[in-house]
């Protein structure tokens, strides 16, 4: 860990990470930065992050169906989400917080801002979080969000998603992103999946139906493997450090 | 080098309020009383590119402790750990682009073997419309390290400012608490003042 506080990272390719500004998403407009993003060398603040530290959260934090304390049961197809977080070295992110969000059923949002004539369900929070395990495991058991519309172009629907934040070990890793699930026709029809520009990178975000995951007379599967970028640093001499900065 | 490949970035979108900024997940508080250091406030707004306050942006925050050191395995600096110090904090902002944290000023970082940094609070931003979010650093103004910090250097000097949180009037708490320090720092996502984002 010697050389840990020099060196130079770019943030992981453009096929990956979606630009700022993006057209026909509309919100991008006045809200991407105009300027272009300034190279730093990265230090220990950067290679350090919250991810290890954080831990509160309760078993019943990653059961959405049942966590609105309710006593009832939230309305849909039950489902089973699970996956893993590595990092690109495909190095397990143990112990990590996932907090997840949703629409439920009928596609809406508990949210004030959600006015669109679908049913809330009383027994849905559409929240949910839990840690990873050993092996950078997850599981939540959930019910399958509806797709909802929105104002950003005429007869815009978003396709069914659940919206994931993940910490990882640095500030590195720090990932806010979407799930998708698969055969879905709105998916070509959708701005921010379609931000990212290689088709690649969109199908990653797509979750696969998997049955050995589905449990009988219970829930369906999916799984859905997060990658995030790792706590590691090239190693560079002190004295590299203004020529690393391109 | 990557082996395996990414998962991309997706916006936050408008209604992550309720699971992020839960009563149990917000921290806009980063002490508790036990907790060493100089007590500051952080206070700002997040603006767009026309000026207008950002009601539904989330703004996280990540320091050191008051000496200088992470509460993170890979910081094995000589430093003591406090341990009622996390050093993590998370803010929504309000319908006037708002938001605010009580912490610690952290102490000061070791860039190499024998550079320190000034002290800096490391800022993300995200938001509804920001399909990745952003990074960028809080320092202090009246703080004279900032001269020989390595990553301010890097900035553009007509752009450095905007990392530089300014200081206002202290908040008095009273004979036992006394002052607080209260820093103002802006978070301008686009136009001519918009603060600097690094590429990290």
């Amino acid at each position: 860990m010697k050389h840990i506080t020099i060196g130079e990272i770019v943030r992981g390719d453009r096929e990956v990470f979606p630009p700022y500004l993006y057209e026909a998403y509309q919100s991008t407009r006045r809200r991407a930065p105009a300027f272009p993003l300034i190279e730093v060398p990265l230090t220990l603040s950067e290679l350090t992050g919250p991810g290890p530290a954080i831990s509160a959260v309760t078993p019943e934090d990653a059961d959405l169906t049942r966590n609105a304390g309710t006593g009832g049961e939230a309305i849909g197809q039950r489902i089973i989400v699970t996956g893993r977080v590595l990092d690109d070295l495909g190095n397990p992110a143990p112990n990590t917080l996932l907090e997840i969000w949703q629409a439920n059923a009928a596609g809406r949002y508990l949210h004030k801002r959600d006015q669109w004539p679908g049913p809330l369900d009383p027994n849905f929070l559409g929240m949910g979080r839990c840690l990873t395990n050993a092996d950078g495991v997850y599981r939540f058991l959930t019910i399958r969000p509806g797709a909802y519309p929105w104002k950003n172009h005429p007869n815009a629907w978003r396709p069914a998603h659940i919206h994931f934040s993940v910490f990882g070990l640095s500030m590195l890793s720090r990932l806010v992103t979407q799930m998708y699930f698969p055969d879905d026709p709105l998916h070509q029809l959708d701005p921010i999946m379609n931000s990212l520009p290689a088709e690649a990178a969109r199908k990653r975000l797509i979750a696969a139906y998997d049955h050995t995951v589905t449990e009988p007379e219970w829930a369906l599967g999916y799984r859905w493997d997060i990658v995030v970028r790792g706590p590691y640093a090239t190693p560079f001499e002190p004295e590299d450090a203004g020529g690393a900065r391109q | 080098m990557s082996t395996f490949p990414l998962t991309g970035s997706q916006t936050v979108g408008p209604f992550f309020a309720p699971a992020l900024l839960r009563e149990d997940a917000r921290r806009n508080v980063l002490t508790r009383p036990e907790t060493v250091g100089e007590r500051i406030r952080i206070e700002g707004r997040v603006l767009d590119g026309d000026g207008v306050p950002v009601p539904d942006a989330m703004v996280e925050i990540w320091q050191a402790n008051a000496h200088g050191r992470y509460n993170h395995p890979a910081d094995q600096g000589s430093a003591p750990l406090d341990p009622s110090f996390l050093g993590f904090g998370r803010a929504g902002t309000a319908e006037d682009g708002s938001y605010w944290f009580e912490t610690v000023k952290p102490g000061s970082v070791a860039f190499d073997e024998e550079r320190l940094q000034a002290p800096h609070i490391c800022v993300t931003v995200f938001s509804r419309g920001l399909l990745n979010h952003l990074v960028t650093r809080l320092y202090f103004e009246d703080e004279p390290a900032n001269a020989l910090d390595p990553v301010l250097q890097c900035i553009p000097n007509d752009r450095r400012a905007t990392l530089l949180a300014g200081r206002a009037p202290s908040i008095n708490r009273g004979a036992t608490n006394g002052a607080m320090v209260v820093y103002r720092f802006d978070i301008v996502l686009q136009g001519a003042d918009e603060t600097a984002f690094f590429n990290v």
